[in-house]
């Protein structure tokens, strides 16, 4: 089957400044696919093309087999910002049930989604009175809602607990074999094991774009972490020869 | 837009207003401590011959300025917030439209700018003795009409400010112009003639014309409904102008 998301030779400017310097990449369907790399190396500006919310200098982004940001894409993806975009002043249930509703769906889907975060305990909590890590599963309860196609999340899992990041990562697994496509951001390399494919990238280029065995078996270690750096210092040297 | 997106839109900022209660009390509680305030300076005055007493006069056009003044600054600063919080750019991911948004707060907060003007003309005129030829509902109509107006520009000003604190600067800019130049302080009749073409461009100088006619006639007259028209089709085109301000792709 085609791929959930095709990039092809994107170019974005951002501030005057090049972030993204060509980049072609695929997000294949019902896959975890992670996207990795230090902070400020574009893996924001990668997912706000793919949600169609970043003005693009060039090359294309499809989602979906339309192009990013078309109308009709809005009820079928689905987009978690790195910053927990709730309303502090309103409650968990609030939220989602606000957020249920611009998806078409109904308070049932959001007490739901509510419970899949595991804030269940909290939904009649005041957003602004939670923990950072409860605002950001708060925050990921408003995208699971409407249930979309595509999953676009930036870092969903910083500031979370280990069994509530492990938990998480196991409903990434669940939704994604229902037929879901996520799309993960982590600066954490140890995410990189959890996805089943992963895009790497640096300074606003694409590194690697494999499954992590692939990675680890052309680099010849295990460690993705230090896979990653091999793949780095092999693509300065080939730069500089 | 569709309903049932902009009745939840609506119900879900009317719910944010709730969570403060703070809020809500300063929105009901200030104006009728102002219009005591003002009801005590003018109480030894002199009422002018032929005119409305002073008090009549100000607390009419005061009636209409709260809710202008109150949902300007509640609007900027609410709508910042969704800016800088990331909720509004999440908002546009989603299939909501973008009047489904400009008109839940035109609706949430005139509502509330209704809700304020009410229970501060029930004080101007059960306390305070305030007494106008027409109608208190066409003084509660204007003020709610002014809400929306202000709910408006507050939307179409959001999006030049980057920080509260200049927000909040765009209250002085907008507000302050009309507040001078709608005749309360001069006539404007009395006024130089390019001040006069500049007071005849600012919306809020129909709104108190427009209070002036209902504390004059006791009917209707067409000069008021052609006021209010002028304040809502003001109130509009802003809504027309914030809407350009909201865009989906940003850099």
């Amino acid at each position: 089957m085609d791929d959930a998301v095709a990039v092809r030779d994107l170019v974005v400017d951002r501030g005057g400044r090049r972030v993204l310097h060509g980049i072609s990449c695929a997000v294949p369907r019902g896959r975890v696919t992670g996207l990795l790399g230090p902070s400020g190396s574009g893996k924001t500006t990668l997912m706000r093309a793919v949600v169609g919310v970043q003005t693009v200098g060039a090359g294309t982004v499809a989602v979906l087999g339309r192009p990013a940001g078309s109308a009709e894409l809005r009820r079928r993806v689905g987009y978690l910002t790195q910053a927990p975009s709730v309303y502090a002043d309103l409650t968990v249930r609030e939220n989602a049930r606000y957020f249920a509703v611009l998806q078409g769906r109904g308070r049932a889907d959001a007490d739901r989604a509510v419970t899949d975060v595991g804030l269940a305990s909290a939904a009649d909590q005041l957003v602004g009175s939670l923990s950072g890590g409860q605002r950001s599963r708060a925050s990921l309860a408003c995208v699971l809602v409407g249930e979309p196609e595509l999953v676009v999340l930036d870092e969903p899992t910083v500031g979370q607990d280990p069994v509530l990041r492990a938990d998480l990562w196991a409903r990434f697994h669940a939704m994604a074999a229902a037929g879901t496509t996520l799309l993960v951001s982590s600066h954490v390399m140890d995410e990189a094991a959890r996805c089943d494919r992963l895009l790497l990238i640096r300074e606003g280029r694409l590194v690697a774009d494999d499954t992590p065995a692939a990675i680890r078996a052309a680099t010849g270690v295990d460690d993705l972490e230090e896979a990653f750096l091999r793949l780095i210092r092999d693509g300065e040297r080939e730069a500089g020869s | 837009m569709t309903g049932r997106i902009l009745a939840a839109t609506t119900a879900r900022i009317l719910r944010q207003l709730r969570h403060d209660r703070r809020t809500v009390a300063l929105l009901v509680v200030v104006p009728s401590v102002l219009l005591a305030l003002v009801y005590f300076m003018y109480v030894d005055q002199p009422t002018p011959p032929g005119g409305p007493s002073t008090f009549d006069r100000v607390a009419l056009i005061m009636l209409g300025f709260f809710p202008f003044i109150i949902m300007f600054l509640v609007t900027s600063i609410a709508m910042l917030r969704e800016r800088t919080s990331g909720t509004l750019e999440r908002l546009l991911t989603t299939p909501l439209g973008k009047l489904d948004l400009l008109f839940g707060y035109g609706i949430a907060f005139g509502l509330a700018g209704v809700a304020q003007s009410s229970v501060a003309s029930l004080v101007a005129y059960l306390v305070f003795g305030l007494d106008t030829a027409g109608s208190p509902w066409l003084v509660v109509l204007i003020a709610g009409v002014n809400a929306v107006l202000a709910v408006a520009l507050g939307l179409f000003c959001s999006a030049f400010a980057r920080t509260e604190f200049q927000a909040v600067q765009f209250m002085p800019v907008v507000v302050a112009p009309q507040l001078l130049l709608c005749g309360l302080f001069v006539p404007r009749g009395q006024m130089a003639g390019w001040l006069q073409a500049v007071s005849d461009a600012l919306p809020l100088s129909y709104a108190v014309e427009a209070l002036q006619e209902v504390g004059a006639h006791p009917e209707p007259t067409g000069t008021m409904w052609r006021d209010i028209a002028i304040v809502a089709g003001a109130a509009l085109a802003a809504l027309v102008l914030a809407a350009a301000t909201l865009r989906r792709r940003s850099g």
